[in-house]
């Protein structure tokens, strides 16, 4: 069975949720474009979008037709091509419509997991909870004669547990995409022990047509990019607590995303990292690697504390972010949470405060959008971080202990046997999070 | 036909802002005027120039696909809309796709000729932001002929005017054209950011030559142009007025404010067939040879001229329909910086279609404009010399790839 033939049955677990509805409108894309293939023409291919969600699947029809619309905006010049033969689509929007139709046409939203029980592939973006995806896993496995593969998007759950667990014989891969996975490039492909080289091969060309950037991992608990992530986390965590000695607890978490967004050029602080991502997910992320992993403890007590008390972030059915260390309104960040008060307090009141008490960015620092595309931007940031080291302020200090940490935990996950390289490390905090540059670096 | 048989006059020009991206004040994702607005605008200002809607016999609107881009036709009916004093007059519609603009002149003109008018507001219009750039190529299709549709590119005209510059590029080599064409970007930028209603008016790029140099993408755009080969997609309005000289008496407007409208050039090609030479304006050679000969001038007695450059490739071929090069040389003609505001014959000196904008059933209307305001001394910052051994000055408006063409020759009174 070759590439072409293997994506004429696949299906989406978790499709409705925001990373399944993610892959499966790369998966659609690519299976619509062989599909339109001349010599495909008489062959059908089927996507099964699956999630127990019926509201979740109406939702993600929504999202497939805007998302296909501008997919097919964009290439549009090959899709007058692909139809040259078809005389009734003259205009480009008679072209755009049936392409959205064609690619709509092979997705088959169902809420009943037995339509996996034809697919040859299987892509799984279910809860992050090894019980669950095993459950999956075993019933489509016993119940498919035709000896599928299985792609899991876990970002944390060793994949040679999941493949023994639910007796796959290697039939099953790491293949992590990033948030959301229609636009961040990075894919971590994490083979367990057992996994069969053809599926590898199949991966690697999947990742390549859906041009992504592969990175392998190793099959450790949290693989590089949570190995990476969580340990940032307890940092930010554990700046905010030693802080909180001397500041109010809203002044340490508001100095601390300040300084791993402003004074570190990252997209997002950390807290706003971990509200995107949700706090029970890394919650749930810490205690799945805290069990499997040796070492120093990966746990917070501040996140179960948050998540108990029922804060716990995420994002709402249309994008926009939920409440969780901070608040957010209309994107932008309005307050963060006292857990004494149990309310939000406004950024306004302690703002400048404690703007004064971080000190002034150095002078000329980049902002974090411009700096992504300035061509000379490896200069321009070891200036910066000379400058940075040069102030005699809080904010630098901070920044530069947050930095270093930072690279020691990714020189660790090479160290430790999860990344191959650090420049692994620096691809994934790169291409999967969204970073300037790469967390080992010799600015600081 | 030679000289017209009465004098003819032009006088009242008025543009609206050349409205799409580049304004800083254009915001797709915003509620922006439409139709209404802009036809009002300019529609106004030209009869408060001229006594108001009692001074008017006829009215002339040129919009080339209001019927796709607004879901609107029957446009004549908005003369009583821009000002009710217009209520009941008679008025046309026309189009000629991108030349309506030249095509409403000539209407005007030729009611002041057949004598049925002494005074007739003309209008231009255009709103085409409405869609986004790809569905607009559809809509602007139309110049073409319908059935050269499907086998025609994502982007129908650049694809034809790609093909152009693909064919130049091969007859006469492709570095230096492609130089000329940078250099005719950078012109129409310098000159568009001196004239507050040009698109291209914020245009703060530092080095233009680079990005006009920039290497074209056959992949995500066509194969021989970049984007700033292009004209933009603009909302905006022109309007004038055409008079005959009791009109002008009518409406109290003297003479020095006035331009004479000396000749035109009309031309049409099938639209069915492919250029005959895609290395020149076959058509637009015809055209302007006629206003000349019409006019019983040469290029000599211009001192500017408005040309049609929806694309650098067909600024530069325009330079060798008018004769101002020879054939393959009209890239050595602008580099040398000849059609620069201040070289030795200046052209498209608000920008052009490149740099002022491109609302297209205004253009036609806007370039006469241009030369009006240059002729009367009107251009501000644009203005360039007018001396008195050369007091003409000249329009060219294409529609379609060289088929409907209208050249105009203008003299200072």
């Amino acid at each position: 069975m070759n590439y072409e033939e293997r994506l004429q049955n696949v299906s989406v677990i978790g499709a409705a949720g925001k990373m399944g509805s993610g892959i499966l409108l790369l998966t659609a894309l690519e299976m619509a474009d062989i599909s339109l293939k001349p010599e495909n023409k008489d062959k059908a291919f089927r996507l099964n979008a699956i999630d127990i969600s019926p509201l979740g699947l109406k939702g993600l029809v929504q999202y497939l037709k805007v998302q296909v619309l501008k997919a097919a905006e964009k290439k549009l010049i090959q899709l007058r091509k692909l139809y040259h033969d078809r005389s009734d689509l003259v205009e480009n929007s008679d072209i755009v419509n049936q392409y959205v139709h064609d690619v709509l046409h092979i997705v088959s939203p169902v809420t009943r997991i037995e339509a996996a029980y034809d697919s040859f592939v299987v892509f799984e973006a279910a809860k992050e909870d090894p019980a669950i995806k095993i459950e999956l896993f075993s019933k489509i496995n016993t119940n498919n004669p035709n000896k599928p593969w299985f792609f899991t998007n876990t970002s944390s759950i060793p994949i040679t547990e999941l493949d023994i667990q639910a007796s796959l014989e290697g039939r099953i891969i790491g293949f992590h995409f990033y948030n959301p996975p229609a636009i961040q490039k990075l894919v971590e492909v994490i083979k367990a022990e057992n996994t069969t080289e053809e599926l590898t091969a199949f991966a690697l060309q999947y990742a390549k047509n859906l041009k992504k950037t592969v990175v392998p991992s190793n099959d450790v608990a949290g693989f590089i990019g949570n190995g990476h992530f969580m340990r940032d986390l307890i940092f930010g965590v554990s700046e905010v607590e030693r802080l909180s000695g001397n500041y109010p607890f809203t002044e340490s978490v508001y100095m601390i995303n300040k300084v791993s967004q402003d004074f570190l050029i990252r997209p997002m602080g950390i807290f706003q990292l971990i509200d995107y991502v949700g706090l029970d997910v890394c919650q749930y992320i810490l205690s799945v690697m805290n069990s499997r992993l040796t070492g120093k403890r990966l746990h917070s007590t501040l996140l179960d504390e948050f998540v108990s008390k029922g804060i716990k972030g995420g994002q709402f059915s249309d994008g926009s972010q939920k409440d969780g260390f901070l608040k957010y309104e209309k994107g932008k960040v309005t307050g963060i949470y006292s857990p004494a008060k149990n309310e939000y307090v406004a950024i306004a009141d302690i703002q400048s405060t404690c703007d004064e008490r971080l000190g002034a960015l150095p002078e000329n620092a980049p902002a974090w959008k411009t700096i992504l595309r300035n061509p000379k931007k490896e200069d321009v940031l070891r200036i910066f971080f000379n400058n940075l080291k040069d102030l005699n302020t809080k904010g630098a200090a901070l920044a530069i202990a947050f930095a270093e940490n930072t690279k020691n935990i990714g020189q660790n996950l090479v160290k430790d046997g999860v990344a191959l390289n650090e420049n692994d490390v620096n691809t994934v905090l790169l291409t999967g999070f969204f970073h300037a540059y790469g967390p080992i670096n010799d600015y600081v | 036909m030679s000289k017209l048989r009465k004098k003819v006059y032009l006088v009242a020009g008025y543009n609206t802002i050349s409205m799409g991206t580049g304004r800083k004040e254009f915001n797709p994702k915003k509620e922006r005027a439409g139709l209404e607005q802009y036809m009002k605008e300019a529609g106004q200002a030209t009869l408060k120039m001229i006594g108001g809607p009692d001074n008017v016999d006829e009215c002339v609107i040129g919009n080339f696909i209001a019927s796709r881009f607004n879901g609107q036709a029957n446009m004549a009916a908005f003369f009583p809309f821009i000002d009710e004093g217009l209520m009941y007059k008679p008025a046309t519609r026309v189009e000629g796709a991108c030349a309506t603009g030249g095509l409403a002149l000539l209407a005007g003109v030729k009611s002041i000729l057949a004598e049925t008018a002494d005074v007739v507001l003309v209008l231009g219009v255009e709103v085409q932001n409405t869609v986004k750039a790809i569905y607009g190529a559809d809509y602007l299709a139309a110049a073409g002929w319908a059935k050269d549709r499907k086998n025609g590119h994502a982007y129908f005209f650049p694809g034809q005017f790609s093909d152009r510059a693909g064919a130049y590029y091969e007859k006469y080599g492709r570095d230096k054209t492609r130089q000329a064409f940078a250099k005719w970007f950078s012109n129409s930028i310098e000159n568009a950011r001196l004239c507050s209603t040009a698109q291209e008016h914020h245009n703060s790029a530092k080095d233009l030559t680079a990005l006009g140099m920039m290497e074209p993408n056959g992949k995500s755009f066509v194969d021989h142009l970049n984007v700033f080969d292009c004209s933009k997609v603009s909302d905006g309005a022109s309007s004038v007025a055409i008079v005959s000289e009791e009109g002008l008496k009518r409406i109290g407007i003297p003479l020095s404010e006035a331009v004479e409208i000396v000749s035109y050039g009309h031309a049409e090609a099938d639209i069915t067939k492919p250029p005959i030479d895609r290395t020149e304006l076959t058509t637009f050679k015809v055209a302007a040879k006629q206003a000349l000969d019409n006019a019983g001038i040469t290029l000599d007695q211009v001192a500017t001229a408005e040309v049609h450059d929806c694309f650098t490739i067909a600024g530069i071929l325009a330079t060798e329909a008018l004769g101002l090069a020879n054939p393959g040389e009209g890239p050595d003609f602008v580099l040398a910086g000849n059609t620069a505001r201040d070289g030795k014959f200046p052209i498209n000196t608000t920008g052009g279609l490149i740099g002022w904008g491109h609302p297209t059933g205004a253009t036609g209307v806007h370039m006469a404009v241009t030369i009006w305001e240059q002729l009367t001394g009107k251009a501000g910052a644009n203005q360039v010399a007018v001396p008195s051994d050369k007091p003409y000055g000249m329009s060219v408006n294409m529609g379609g790839d060289d088929k409907t063409l209208v050249a105009i020759v203008y003299k200072k009174n």
